[in-house]
């Protein structure tokens, strides 16, 4: 099975696309368009960064939704509230979600729970503490705030390369020097291997199964602090359902729900698919935004069945008698 | 043959004295011993449930002994998981390579002692280092590449690589050529002697005759739990081999033949299959079953039993041939498909393919009934009671309570249970894998009497079986397999223990 | 080793009857039910009537799990199925309105049973697709509005009641018995459960496996349709972002609640429609404590978690250490 393959599918699906946009609407292809996808999607990106390690080593994390609505009422009542100086609580928060995600992996690992059900649990717990919080919007007005949004680094054309932008990027940048450049990131894709095999390779399997979880909702909480430089605000109902939109940029970039195998490449582009989605409906403006999630899922669907396709011919014996045991 | 040992000859490199091991009731290991010397090729022979996967498992560290020592190099070692025992210098690789196959070859190598500088894994450094380590293999491939783009024997020579670079003192192959053809076994055996070479020990356990006669220097057989013996390969016959593997007290138990027994070939052929088979499964066989008639299936583990059954009953479909059931031609596309034509099948693997551990023994006994009849016709409450119960008492399973979880019961009960599920469906042609493995010897002689009535009712039997004693007493006709194809059919007077050993042991040119 | 002994319900009966007299200790009012316009009302009829949609849910979501499947899409079927029911409701008669909603539902189920039976695609990842997708589809029927009706028809399936007892919670106890005549009726629950118990040994003694996963994934979208139309006449219209959000982790909870284990095997229609009221009960008390209703979460986290923990083999493990846990 060729490694590369469901990424180039993506990043063609995604040229097409653009290429597609841009013979339909003359002012598509602009550094404007092209920095505001990545402005909107910042909050996306980050947390989808996290979630790529969590699939890649064949776990799953629901509860990256809940996360950031809780980073984004706990920023709104520090800063607003209590008078917290914003770099410190964005250091709290990001205290609390790595205990956070380190409980979570650590429940999986020991209790040997299926990390469906056990970040399901957390999705009910992070939600339900930002409800306690408040209900309400809470607008943050911080200095920082403002001075965060007025920053851009101007592009030629007219866009405005965004502080949040730049945050996403540098993110995914790092990510990608984690998982593909570290003995960390082998870990990660020799548990979705088999986390059989790992152990008896002698990798610790519980360490690097929590630090994996603490890794996803540290990046969470980024994505919420993000997600508060972008709404100036923070809520308990924000960024619900964002764990689906995350799981589906990762698979739409070509990683394997199953585990193994992925590129935190393939999540850029699936994100940037995503929003690339919205941008043509915006510019569209006939088309209603449900279409998005429509498109999302037939895209998640095609990439799923294709990913199917090549385990099954994967699986396929060789020759001969290879693989021709009973099972 | 491998050249003799580099260090002092005879030295023991790991002595294992007395080893002793019980799962529950049945003693897996009793008082076993094996010496492995440096620099030796060792084979470890036996067939299922002779005890090799215990003996390894307790050596590594797997599973905890009862009695017994372990020493390696002369100092007594215990080691508590398969990393300790690697640690200390005991790696093993099995059938099933336990690497990783979605991560590049050199990752493999060196997964968890990557180089590194500054946090981040020397990709280059490591490549080469792999590169050099697998030349002494006599392997030049593309390192950055998955593991799982190349062939099995690649990935055991990876595998043992990175067992010998973790300095292995002894290595453990757990049936490393089941998967392997002709070629790459050759490569396999190349390194494995080098190795040897190098004064590492190696056990080798493998269910290909030819192979231990090709590669090893002395052979240590188990049954049952018990040491058969230690030889030197060079003075051990193929025969006396085989005997040593499968017989007891090779006195002619043909004597014992019953009577009546070859008389039936008048009788009606219940099935047919011609030239039946499927490309990397099984060779394309020819099979006849009579009513009234056990036709016995033989060979070593591996052989191709198994795989012959699971392709009469449509657990695997087959790709040529034709069957034939009470005269009409059918198709066996799935053991559903074989039910409705009156089949049945106890498969060998008790636990994951027979029983449903969670239900009781009466859900246990009624299923294949149950799903012969349909969804919609139900059993009541009261007719599954009343099948449960017969048979509970017809068999004799214990204890006789219907409604107790069928993974509560010991072995020989469950396999009586799962006799009597499809007893209960009436079948005409029944495939029994093994009846008798792993079962208390009460249960034992009384499965044996039940298949010699089931075959006087005239019911048609295939069984399996690796006790040969026992074959001969009960079949009519005795199909030898070796090499996952059919050998030899012996019939009426034909049957005996001697000759189906001969069968098995003839030395006929391995096919690939 | 997974053997559990048969259940008698107990724990549940006495968690559900324990949680009533709390509610009552906070609100002596609680058992009081008045007969008015023909209807039954009161704190605890409102228990059965709130609690019927998750009890629908639950009771095709235990078939699934029972196979050791999972289907995440409930909640979007039930948004799409509401959706198709009031956008019809004004302009067709009853049955043809009963008749579109359930008739896709059947096409959902359809196609997650496809997904999983034929090709093969673990339960969490096939009906993610219909998770992610569902929401949109049911916003493109509403084109994106609430969309209301009016007819009485259909809102008596909602607000009416039969014989004093409201709609769903007829609905629900009949669907309830219903399912337990096909089920238990017939030899379908037996092969449910060899099936989800060990899947190998079950299609060799001659079950159709595929068949019984395909049927209970058509079974649980026709409960989640149901629980859709129900939605829709209860609130006289179909809001298609939130009917049926989260609902599906409720479902779980309930099944996981009843005592059917998440990897499949016995399990028990009845004690999981227990374990809905149990959720539901908890909501009821929070809302009457006078505790905030975003309190329901936290405190469902907490179950979930408890729940898990019981059932986890590592836990077990722990618990027979303790000084006297021995039996």
């Amino acid at each position: 099975m060729n490694r590369l393959l469901p990424v180039l599918v993506t990043t063609a699906v995604f040229v097409a696309g653009f290429i597609a946009c841009s013979v339909q609407f003359p002012n598509f292809a602009s550094t404007r368009v092209v920095a505001n996808l990545l402005t909107d999607n910042a909050f996306l990106g980050i947390v989808a960064v996290g979630m790529t390690f969590v699939i890649i080593s064949g776990g799953i994390d629901l509860s990256v939704g809940s996360v950031i609505g809780f980073t984004t009422v706990f920023l709104a009542l520090a800063i607003e509230r209590l008078g917290m100086p914003p770099l410190v609580a964005f250091a709290v928060i990001l205290l609390i979600c790595a205990a956070f995600g380190a409980a979570m992996g650590a429940a999986i690992q020991y209790f040997e729970l299926p990390p469906f059900i056990v970040t399901l649990a957390g999705l009910f717990l992070a939600r339900g503490a930002s409800f306690l919080m408040s209900t309400e919007s809470i607008a943050i007005n911080a200095p920082l705030y403002g001075h965060i949004s007025d920053y851009a680094l101007r592009l030629p054309g007219g866009g405005r390369l965004t502080i949040i932008a730049m945050i996403m990027l540098a993110v995914f940048v790092l990510g990608g020097l984690l998982l593909h450049g570290t003995r960390f990131g082998a870990n990660v894709y020799a548990l979705g291997g088999s986390r059989t095999s790992t152990a008896l390779m002698g990798v610790r399997v519980g360490a690097a199964t929590i630090r994996i979880y603490m890794l996803s909702s540290v990046l969470a909480g980024l994505s919420g602090i993000v997600f508060t430089f972008y709404t100036s605000a923070g809520y308990s109902l924000s960024a619900v359902g964002v764990e689906l939109d995350t799981i589906a940029a990762v698979v739409i970039g070509g990683t394997m729900l199953t585990g193994g195998y992925g590129f935190m490449f393939g999540t850029f582009v699936g994100v940037l698919i995503q929003g690339l989605i919205q941008t043509y409906i915006t510019f569209d403006g006939s088309l209603s935004s449900w279409w998005t999630k429509i498109a999302t899922g037939m895209l998640l669907f095609a990439f799923i069945a294709f990913q199917q396709i090549l385990v099954v011919l994967a699986r396929r014996p060789v020759r001969g008698i290879a693989g021709a045991r009973p099972s | 043959m491998s050249g003799a040992s580099i260090d002092a000859p005879n030295a023991p490199l790991l002595d294992v004295r007395g080893l002793t091991k019980s799962f529950a009731a049945t003693r897996a290991l009793d008082g076993v011993d094996l010496t492995l010397r440096a620099g030796e090729i060792h084979a470890l022979l036996g067939e299922n449930g002779a005890g090799k996967s215990t003996l390894i498992k307790v050596v590594t560290g797997v599973i905890r002994r009862d009695a017994g020592t372990v020493a390696l190099d002369g100092l007594p070692i215990m080691p508590h998981s398969a990393e300790e025992a690697s640690k200390a210098g005991i790696a093993t690789v099995y059938q099933e390579v336990n690497l990783l196959p979605n991560l590049s070859v050199a990752q493999n190598l060196f997964l968890g002692r990557q180089p590194t500088r500054f946090g981040f894994v020397r990709e280059a450094e490591m490549r080469r280092r792999a590169r050099v380590l697998l030349r002494d293999f006599g392997l030049d491939i593309d390192v950055g590449a998955p593991l799982g783009n190349y062939s099995v024997a690649v990935q055991h020579i990876a595998a043992i690589a990175r067992a010998v670079d973790m300095s292995a003192r002894v290595l453990i192959l757990d049936e490393p050529t089941a998967s392997l053809d002709a070629h790459e076994v050759d490569t396999l055996f190349a390194v494995m002697r080098q190795l040897a070479a190098r004064g590492i020990g190696i056990l080798f356990v493998t269910h290909f005759l030819d192979q231990v006669y090709a590669v090893t220097d002395r052979i240590t057989v188990l049954r049952n739990g018990r040491l058969v013996g230690e030889r030197l390969t060079a003075e051990l016959p193929r025969m006396e081999l085989v005997r040593m593997m499968l017989g007891r007290e090779l006195i002619e138990a043909t004597a014992e033949r019953a009577e009546g027994s070859g008389g039936t070939a008048a009788a009606e052929p219940y099935a047919v299959f011609e030239n039946f088979g499927k490309a990397g499964y099984v060779a394309p066989f020819d099979l006849t079953v009579r009513s009234g008639e056990v036709v016995g299936l033989a060979g070593l583990l591996g052989s191709g039993r198994t795989e012959t059954t699971r392709l009469v009953f449509g657990a695997e479909r087959a790709d040529s041939g034709t069957a034939t059931v009470a005269g009409r031609p059918v198709r066996l596309t799935s053991p559903a498909e074989a039910v409705r034509h009156g089949f049945g099948y106890c498969p060998e693997e008790r636990k994951t393919e027979g029983v449903v551990a969670e239900l009781t023994v009466r859900e246990n006994i009624v299923l294949a009934l149950q799903a012969k009849r349909g969804v919609l016709k139900p059993l009541s409450r009261r007719e599954q009671d009343e099948i449960a119960r017969r048979f509970i008492r017809l068999l004799d399973i214990r204890p006789p309570d219907p409604e107790r979880p069928i993974g509560l019961l010991s072995g020989g009960n469950q396999q009586k249970a799962l006799l009597a599920r499809w007893l209960a469906t009436e079948p005409r042609l029944l495939i029994l894998d093994e009846p008798t493995r792993g079962i208390d010897v009460g249960a034992h002689a009384e499965i044996i009497r039940l298949i010699r009535q089931l075959c006087t009712e005239g019911m048609a039997l295939l069984v399996v079986s690796s006790e040969l004693e026992e074959i001969v007493t009960y079949a009519d006709r005795v199909i030898v397999l070796r090499d996952r194809a059919q050998v030899a059919s012996l019939e009426g007077g034909a049957v005996t223990v001697s000759a189906i050993l001969a069968a098995i042991a003839a030395d006929t040119p391995q096919a690939a | 080793m997974a053997l559990r002994l048969p259940r008698t319900g107990t724990p549940q009966i006495a968690a559900f009857l324990a949680i009533l007299a709390i509610n009552w200790a906070v609100s002596p009012q609680f058992f009081d039910i008045r007969l008015q316009d023909g209807r039954l009302f009161g704190s605890l009829v409102d228990v059965f009537n709130r609690g019927a949609p998750v009890a629908l849910l639950a009771i095709g979501m235990v078939l699934v799990i029972a196979t050791r499947g999972i289907d995440l899409s409930v909640g979007a079927v039930m948004a799409i199925c509401g959706a198709i029911a009031a956008s019809l409701a004004d302009s067709h008669p009853l049955p043809v309105v009963l008749a579109a909603a359930l008739g896709a539902g059947l096409l959902c189920g359809l196609w997650n049973g496809f997904l999983v039976a034929v090709l093969g695609i673990q339960p969490i990842v096939a009906t993610l697709i219909l998770m992610v997708a569902g929401r949109g589809i049911a916003q493109l029927i509403t084109e994106g509005r609430i969309v209301t009706f009016t007819t009485p028809d259909l809102a008596f399936l909602g607000g009416g009641s039969v014989l004093g007892v409201p709609t769903p919670v007829a609905i629900t106890v009949a669907m309830l018995a219903l399912t337990l005549a096909l089920v238990r009726g017939t030899a379908l629950g037996l092969m449910i459960e060899a099936t989800g118990g060990n899947a190998r040994a079950s299609a060799l003694a001659g079950i159709g496996t595929r068949a019984m996963t395909l049927a209970v994934y058509v079974w649980c979208s026709l409960c989640a349709a149901l629980a859709g139309v129900i939605a829709a006449a209860d609130i006289l219209g179909a809001d298609a972002n939130n009917a049926g959000l989260w609902l599906e982790l409720d479902a779980i909870l309930a099944v996981v609640i009843g005592g059917t284990s998440l990897f499949g095997g016995r399990f028990s229609l009845v004690l999981a429609v227990v374990g809905a009221l149990i959720i539901q009960a908890m909501n009821t008390g929070i809302l009457l404590s006078g505790y905030p209703p975003e309190f329901n979460l936290v405190v469902k986290a907490v179950v979930v978690l408890v729940v898990l923990l019981m059932q986890s083999p590592r836990f077990a493990g722990l618990a027979m250490l303790l000084p006297g846990a021995r039996k």
